[in-house]
């Protein structure tokens, strides 16, 4: 089928559904206002492992694994991975990637790398390509703040725009079987770039994206703010989101209490996280834990989530080049039979237990 | 008395430059290496001005503790180098004046680099 | 459209946005721990001039900074440096202990890639500007008082 009018939105008419959903986050996420609703809350930024690279690959891999147990798969019967992170060359997503048997696809989209790779999943099993696919993201604290500013050690102040790369990752595990939320419409975004060149204030850059995918969003499904329940902003931070209200001002869309910003929210305001979250994991594990939840159980029937990002290099701004921003939207919409009852910290521990377990003599097969 | 007041010149003389580099901070969002650069800069310029010396004798470890004084004996090498050495000093004068400091750098960060591993920032 | 008039104004918009901090508080710290660093050096000098009174001056300042350096690495080694940094801003970065952290603290963080090709290789990242300009600027020095 093609699309009739020039328009960026896909509706997939045959209801890709989210079937499980798996979220883990670091200590500090673990601290914010949503840390009882993650699946697991890592005791230390290590993760067990020697390194913040690797602790952040086998982050990934008990996310993929968390999702693929709570829909009642094995990840032999996942038939497609989708992955992407912020490192060069997508090195988590590629080295999590050998341990599961299927076809794997890596994405690189910056922070929006959670909307993007569910909207090529769910457009792929729409279309009857592929039956489960598991879309997954992550991001670490560390290994991006050794990578895009300073060493971890160094004894600096951070410029009070800038944002708090989150230590998370979620998973999405999609198919056209089953119950649970389906995604209704995707619409990938353009690559906005508005000259902002300061590293600190991404938000900044990722605004005009936003506003340029969200517009699209209501003028390709003609719907309005109001219609949504939940308007769910990658990771804008505080001044972006700020900006971003502006800037739908002036295109005559008003944003009311229904929107949000992850970025704003995964922190409390003491954490010294000056402007919020940013990151793959930052919107990847509010989606995969709050938003999924709530749209299980019918609290929340239509959600539009737009993931954004800045698509950052170390070497073109040293070269004096502007951010270019991105935001990918995907409109999630809740489906009965709803879910009554709420999983328990004590039950999300033993499930994550088993996680462990199951990875272990996974990986040793592997080797 | 006198080593209260000699102290309190250390503090003031010293916190005064730190004060400097904050507004630096502040202002242009300048990174640690720029920062550092540019107090080294400013170091050299003093000595070379002489200016450096006048100042020394009322602050002392105020103005030699901060970077400037990690510049100025740099350029005081290389002056007294170019006096005594002619044009060979210009080559070894700076880096012989401050080879103390830069290998102790070099051979404590490698030394506490192999003992400890980084940790993630607690702090913003 | 014309995207350089959009970007300009943007830009500018962003300008007025961002948040004025109150600047007076962080520059008190770095004011105060600055002048501390610089007291804790002039008391390692005067303890040595105490126990050695023949030495000379300029042993002495060489010293007072090896020992500085000394606890600034140990400082950022046990992971303590960051966060007096994160209070104090220049305060511990223009005193010749942030030198010192801007040596160690790529260094330990490369570690992992390896020792000559991560903890070598990455050391001077930071502080390597620091040298270069030092040495161009007091060869300039040197050249000029030649002809003096």
């Amino acid at each position: 089928m093609i699309k009739e009018t020039k328009n960026q939105t896909i509706v997939l008419k045959n209801k890709p559904r989210i079937i499980g959903n798996y979220s883990i986050a670091g200590p500090k996420e673990g601290k914010g206002p949503f840390g009882e609703m993650f699946d697991y809350v890592m005791k230390d930024d290590f993760f067990g492992e020697k390194t913040y690279e690797k602790a952040e690959r086998k982050m990934l891999e008990h996310a993929i694994f968390g999702a693929t147990d709570k829909a009642l798969l094995r990840p032999d019967n996942i038939d497609m991975l989708i992955c992407g992170d912020l490192l060069n060359q997508i090195i988590t997503s590629s080295y999590a990637a050998r341990a599961f048997d299927v076809s794997y696809l890596g994405i690189f989209s910056a922070c929006s790398a959670m909307a993007l790779s569910i909207g090529i999943g769910a457009s792929m099993v729409n279309a009857g390509y592929f039956k489960n696919v598991a879309c997954a993201t992550s991001s670490h604290f560390s290994t991006a703040e050794r990578q895009f500013r300073f060493p971890l050690e160094l004894g600096n102040q951070r410029p009070p725009t800038s944002q708090w790369t989150c230590t998370g990752s979620g998973c999405t595990v999609l198919s056209l079987g089953g119950q649970g939320p389906y995604i209704d419409s995707v619409t990938f975004g353009k690559a906005m770039d508005y000259g902002v060149c300061d590293v600190n204030n991404m938000g900044a850059a990722m605004a005009p994206a936003a506003m340029e995918t969200m517009i699209s969003v209501f003028k390709d499904t003609k719907t309005k703010p109001e219609d949504y329940d939940l308007i769910l902003t990658g990771d804008l931070g505080k001044l972006g989101a700020e900006i971003l209200l502006d800037l739908m001002e002036e295109r005559g869309y008003k944003l009311g209490k229904n929107y949000c910003d992850c970025g704003q929210m995964i922190f409390y305001h003491d954490q010294n996280v000056l402007m919020g979250g940013s990151g793959c994991g930052c919107s990847a594990t509010i989606f995969n834990s709050y938003v999924v939840e709530r749209l299980k159980t019918g609290q929340l029937k239509k959600v539009l989530y737009i993931a954004t990002g800045a698509l950052l290099s170390t070497t073109a701004c040293q070269q004096g080049e502007s951010i270019p921003g991105i935001a990918h939207a995907l409109v999630v919409k809740a489906d009965p039979p709803f879910e009554q009852k709420t999983v328990t910290k004590k039950e999300k521990l033993r499930f994550a237990e088993n996680i462990k377990n199951q990875l272990k003599k996974y990986n040793v097969e592997v080797e | 008395m006198e080593i209260f007041l000699n102290y309190l010149y250390v503090f003031l003389i010293g916190g005064f430059i730190c004060m400097l580099g904050q507004i630096l901070v502040i202002r242009t969002n300048m990174t640690t290496s720029r920062i550092l650069v540019s107090f080294v800069l400013l170091g050299i310029v003093l000595e070379a001005t002489t200016a450096y010396d006048y100042i020394y004798g009322v602050a002392q470890a105020g103005i030699s503790v901060p970077i400037v004084g990690f510049g100025a004996s740099l350029a005081k090498g290389a002056i007294s180098a170019v006096r005594t050495k002619g044009i060979l000093g210009i080559f070894t004068g700076g880096l012989e004046a401050t080879a103390g400091g830069i290998a102790a750098a070099v051979i404590f960060a490698f030394i506490f680099s192999l003992i400890f591993r980084a940790r993630t920032k607690k702090t913003g | 459209m014309n995207y350089k008039d959009r970007n300009k104004k943007y830009n500018e918009y962003i300008k007025q946005k961002i948040p004025k901090t109150r600047s007076w508080p962080t520059l008190f710290n770095a004011f105060w721990v600055g002048g501390v660093i610089c007291m804790i050096g002039q008391g390692i000098g005067d303890g040595i001039r105490a126990i050695w009174p023949d030495l000379a001056g300029g042993a002495v300042s060489a010293c007072i900074s090896i020992i500085l350096i000394f606890i600034a690495s140990l400082l950022t080694g046990i992971g303590v440096y960051d966060r007096i940094g994160a209070f104090a801003g220049a305060g511990s970065i223009v005193p010749i202990t942030g030198f010192s952290n801007s040596i160690t603290s790529p260094a330990m963080d490369f570690k992992n890639e390896g020792i000559i090709f991560g903890l070598c290789v990455k050391m001077f990242s930071i502080a390597g500007p620091v040298i270069v300009i030092g040495v161009l600027a007091s060869a300039v020095v040197g050249l000029i008082y030649l002809f003096i």
